[in-house]
């Protein structure tokens, strides 16, 4: 069943369009990687997922039910949205913050039961943030801020997670780290779009990828369907060194340790 | 900050306002005996002490919790939403425009007409003033922008406040205003709280049940959004708020500056920088302080007691360029 379904999505900002005619859609379980150069329209495209901007055209469904019939409330609990330029205006603890996360599924006066403090908790330690929970969110590195604010995103248990640019500030190992947290929240039956510039990330992670270029998506499909000679020529003007795709499409580099 | 030390810091406010609120009742310029005036306020004869005690000293005490607080928990929330430690009902145009609103209501003597006009007047000119910084500043607004806007609003409505002293119909007139908008909790009757009552209350009905949604917008206006915050709505909701609770408040005892700008910013460390939290303590805090305030006027020695809203801005002015400094460093 397709969880998530746009069809011939447009928008305009200030005259200029951004997103032309684009088709999309989410299975449940199923990591989407948007990928596409700078001011291709992926940013935009999720926020549109996210509900923060509407389309001039074209249909947006969240489980066979259009967005605009969804009320904010109950379309928080199900979808959940990473932005790029995340941040704290408050120097919250990190563990208040996270718990943050909560907060769909609260009513004006609820407070967090124990319910949700197990998984705030259980959130915590797969994104290996616990130990920071006294800490305030503006003496975190980028790297910790990063896994915080997935954290928060995560202790909703949304059923769909979109994530703009996750890894940006991150270490190699960090970068992992995050990309197997996804693969995590895809396997325990719960569905990622998420925006990459890492092409090797995006192969290895994703199971499908989405080019967008100048808001137009020119291919769907696997990384071998996707990123062909042709297509990483037509958007990104490169071509994948002959040694490094021998064996595999843009191979990963390095792993963690296993200790 | 632990969830019982939370407790504990609303249970020591909630005790130390209490005992300012009795020995408010017992400090002014003359000493009365107040269990004798308590007394003696029940009988069908109440004697002079039971009348300065009932009717000048209890509405006195009444308007300062009322006034403080509705400052405080106005200042968090306005803070809370427009996530910047210098938002204030007194620096975003709330206050003044309250003022003005007041002024023009005294100056046309609209209160001989029904005792609301006041307050309204105060509401409407508030909610006009916040609208005009909100749309002057701009949605993603900077604290250079919001100050700046601010201070243009602040300006016109002063400017306009002039306007009206300089036509002024007689000096008498002009000296109310004046006296008036140095803003003073003495003097007030009992009838001052009713008229300031309705509006205040349905000011913090309103500000009560933001908390959680001031909360989510800490991780910025797109993120609350997908967390199922309607940002409009809360938008309107926290200014209406305001508007109500500050105009009716300050349309009634004067401008009192500074109040809704330092009470949540002294506090808010104490509720680990939340600002669903931040809004009840500063209710308190800021009833307490303005309460303190004004029985320190009292405590002073002169034949002029000085007006607390003179006080509030002399002790808040210096406070607020220390803000602007320390903000400085990291925000501008």
């Amino acid at each position: 069943m397709r969880l998530l379904e746009g069809h011939n999505l447009s928008l305009s900002l200030g005259g200029r369009p951004i997103l032309k005619q684009v088709d999309l859609s989410l299975a449940k379980g199923e990591m989407l990687g948007l990928i596409g150069p700078n001011g291709a329209g992926k940013t935009t495209l999720l926020r549109l997922l996210a509900g923060l901007v509407m389309p001039d055209e074209g249909r947006l469904q969240l489980e066979q039910q259009p967005y605009h019939a969804i009320d904010v409330e109950s379309r928080a609990k199900k979808i959940a949205y990473l932005s790029q330029s995340g941040t704290a205006h408050w120097p919250l603890t990190v563990e208040r913050l996270i718990e943050l996360g909560r907060i769909p599924h609260l009513g004006s006066w609820q407070k967090p039961n124990q319910q949700d403090e197990v998984i705030i908790r259980d959130i915590m330690l797969q994104t290996d943030t616990q130990h920071l929970k006294e800490r305030s969110f503006d003496t975190l590195s980028g790297g910790e801020r990063a896994r915080v604010l997935l954290a928060r995103a995560l202790v909703t248990e949304p059923d769909i997670l979109l994530a703009d640019e996750p890894v940006a500030a991150l270490d190699p190992a960090h970068q992992l780290d995050v990309m197997a947290l996804l693969q995590r929240h895809c396997s325990g039956g719960g569905s990622v779009v998420v925006v990459l510039h890492d092409l090797s990330l995006a192969t290895h992670y994703c199971h499908r990828l989405q080019l967008l270029l100048e808001g137009a998506v020119v291919a769907v499909g696997s990384a071998v369907e996707v990123l062909t000679e042709s297509n990483l020529k037509l958007a990104y003007q490169i071509t994948a060194r002959p040694a490094l795709s021998t064996s595999r499409l843009f191979p990963l580099n390095w792993q963690k340790i296993e200790d | 900050m632990n969830k019982l030390s939370q407790k504990h810091l609303l249970q020591l406010f909630t005790l130390l306002l209490a005992a300012l609120t009795v020995s408010s009742l017992f400090v002014g310029s003359n000493p009365i005996p107040i269990v004798q005036a308590l007394l003696e306020s029940f009988s069908d004869d109440p004697s002079i002490f039971a009348i300065i005690l009932t009717e000048v000293r209890l509405p006195r005490t009444l308007i300062a919790v009322i006034v403080g607080a509705t400052l405080g928990a106005s200042g968090a929330a306005m803070q809370g939403l427009l996530r910047n430690p210098l938002a204030s009902p007194g620096l975003i145009g709330s206050a003044s425009g309250a003022a003005l609103g007041a002024v023009i209501v005294l100056y046309f003597g609209l209160v001989s007409l029904f005792s609301l006009a006041l307050p309204l007047g105060g509401i409407i000119g508030s909610l006009f003033a916040t609208l005009l910084v909100y749309l002057l500043s701009g949605r993603q607004a900077g604290t250079v922008t919001l100050i700046l806007a601010g201070v243009a609003v602040n300006a016109l409505t002063l400017a306009m406040i002039s306007l009206l002293l300089n036509l002024a119909p007689s000096p008498y007139a002009v000296q109310e205003i004046v006296l008036w908008m140095l803003g003073s909790l003495a003097n007030h009757s009992l009838d001052d709280l009713w008229v300031m009552l309705p509006g205040t209350l349905l000011g913090w009905a309103l500000l009560l049940g933001c908390g959680r949604k001031l909360d989510a917008l800490t991780l910025g206006e797109e993120t609350a959004q997908s967390m199922g915050i309607n940002l409009f709505r809360l938008r309107w909701r926290v200014f209406l708020a305001v508007a109500l609770a500050v105009g009716s408040a300050i349309s009634v005892t004067g401008s009192i500056g500074f109040i809704g700008l330092v009470v949540p910013h002294l506090l808010r460390p104490l509720v680990g920088y939340q600002p669903g939290r931040l809004m009840t303590v500063s209710a308190l805090g800021g009833a307490i302080l303005l309460l303190a305030a004004d029985i320190s006027v009292r405590l002073l020695p002169g034949s002029t007691e000085i007006n607390v809203g003179v006080i509030t801005s002399l002790v808040g002015a210096p406070f607020f360029l220390y803000l602007i400094l320390k903000t400085r460093r990291y925000q501008l």
